[in-house]
């Protein structure tokens, strides 16, 4: 790996992103609209938006993340730019923590603004900081982008990438906690939530809601949606093959 | 004279199909290499395996003294596919420089100056998905054409360039040979085939003639070569049968 690509690839990417406007105004936005609608629907019972609106600062960058990063990787294949880059000095790490940093400055400017949308004008309570709430949130993210780029491999149009997201994203969601208490699941399903990286992601954050002062229980959680997102990035550099049939 | 590239008995199947049926050429240093046959003859398929992105089932391709693909051949070689493989959403200028950072000790002044030299000055701040298809290309030959690379492989570069453009870049293609580069450059387009050192024919995943252009039109007694690459494909026929 190279210090010097890593740099250049990372802002290769982010110039990509600044020349397409909507997108980034899209991905700080999205997020503020979908928690208004829930702030909105959960309006008359007292305490839920807490509860509910809490876990979806961890869903949104998540699955946003996931669709941005697959679609961006794919491109990268089917543009050629790709085959051509492993062509060159470029290290694959260079290419894929190059989109990781990129896309987590992204992921941390809308999860920050998520947040601060949350607390001030929605007035959320939490017993924890809410700079706890914005970390476990952009891991989360990364969790979502290192998930993206591996996933990617695995689709051959755009058409195909894009529904990917609901295949890994939707049962995530569906089993984190936030439809139907973990312990109250049967214990197949609670057992597959136990696999899900965004379940630590959610139960982070339920600590950070739960406790004044930062949990084990919640840098456990932190460790896990880390380490999953490294594991993923692993997984997705041995899907970049410089030698194709 | 050295040989840049040696390719020996290079088997490649693509699913079923075999697509190159035990190639054996090798390009000389410091030349310029027509590589030619009909769309589909394995033309791309036979640079991709000199590069060494191209999985092979059997054979030998060898590089600069290295096995194709080789990490340490990552800096000597340049290779621009038949797509323009560079970012659609960035201007030429950002699409230089991103490439230039990759090789080191090539600068920003070396990217203006590849934009230059395939006369896109003009175009530098314009972003790539707004280019002419002719422009398209260029843009991704001065993305190849930075670290000076030992051995470039150029695929169908010329398609879709105006007459004019097109005799500047075969200038240009000498004049990096002249400097010591070795270019290996395809096209399907026969009357391109003249403007190479060396030809190479290749039909239907097999070489047909591996010579100078005059030794191409000598041993097929014509003048012609496109007439000399009939004649010759003909013979082979006939010999096959």
């Amino acid at each position: 790996m190279s210090a010097t690509i890593l740099f250049s690839t990372t802002a290769r990417v982010l110039r990509q992103l600044t020349h397409d406007r909507r997108t980034i105004v899209m991905v700080i936005a999205l997020p503020l609209v979908l928690l208004t609608l829930v702030y909105y629907l959960f309006q008359n019972s007292p305490g839920t938006f807490d509860r509910i609106g809490l876990v979806m600062l961890c869903v949104f960058p998540f699955v946003l993340m996931f669709l941005i990063t697959s679609i961006a990787m794919l491109r990268e294949r089917t543009s050629g730019t790709l085959e051509r880059l492993l062509t060159t000095p470029l290290h694959k790490l260079d290419l894929l923590f190059g989109y990781g940093i990129a896309f987590g400055l992204l992921a941390a400017v809308q999860a920050a603004a998520a947040t601060a949308l949350a607390y001030w004008a929605f007035d959320m309570h939490t017993a924890g900081s809410p700079g706890l709430v914005i970390v476990i949130a952009v891991a989360d993210a990364i969790l979502g982008m290192a998930l993206g780029l591996f996933f990617s491999a695995f689709a051959a149009s755009e058409f195909q990438a894009v529904q990917f997201m609901p295949l890994v994203a939707f049962p995530q969601v569906f089993l984190c906690g936030l439809f139907v208490a973990r312990d109250q699941m049967a214990g197949w399903l609670h057992a597959l939530s136990t696999v899900m990286p965004l379940t630590y992601a959610v139960q982070g954050l339920q600590e950070v809601g739960g406790h004044p002062d930062p949990t084990g229980l919640m840098w456990r959680d932190l460790c896990v949606v880390v380490g999953a997102a490294v594991l993923a990035l692993g997984l997705a550099a041995a899907t970049l093959r410089r030698r194709t049939g | 004279m050295a040989s840049a590239v040696e390719v020996q008995d290079l088997v490649v199947i693509r699913g079923k199909k075999t697509v190159l049926h035990g190639i054996s050429t090798a390009v000389p240093e410091g030349r310029v290499t027509g590589l030619l046959g009909p769309s589909g003859s394995g033309k791309t398929t036979l640079m991709r395996a000199i590069v060494g992105v191209q999985r092979v089932h059997s054979g030998r391709v060898g590089v600069l003294g290295h096995p194709a693909g080789a990490s340490a051949l990552r800096h000597q070689v340049g290779y621009v596919t038949q797509a323009p493989s560079i970012y659609a959403d960035l201007t030429v200028r950002e699409n230089a420089r991103y490439f230039a950072s990759l090789y080191p000790g090539v600068t920003h002044r070396d990217a203006d100056q590849a934009i230059r030299d395939v006369g896109l000055a003009e175009a530098a701040d314009q972003l790539v998905r707004t280019l002419s298809g002719g422009q398209h290309s260029r843009a991704s030959l001065a993305c190849a054409l930075l670290g000076n690379p030992r051995l470039l492989i150029l695929d169908e570069p010329t398609v879709g360039q105006d007459p004019v453009l097109r005799d500047e870049l075969w200038q240009r293609f000498h004049a990096l040979a002249a400097a010591g580069t070795t270019l290996v450059v395809s096209s399907h387009v026969m009357d391109e085939a003249r403007r190479c050192d060396r030809l190479v024919l290749i039909r239907e995943g097999r070489v047909v003639a591996d010579d100078t252009p005059d030794a191409v039109r000598a041993s097929a007694g014509t003048d012609d070569l496109e007439n000399a690459f009939l004649r010759l494909i003909r013979q082979r026929n006939e010999v096959a049968a």
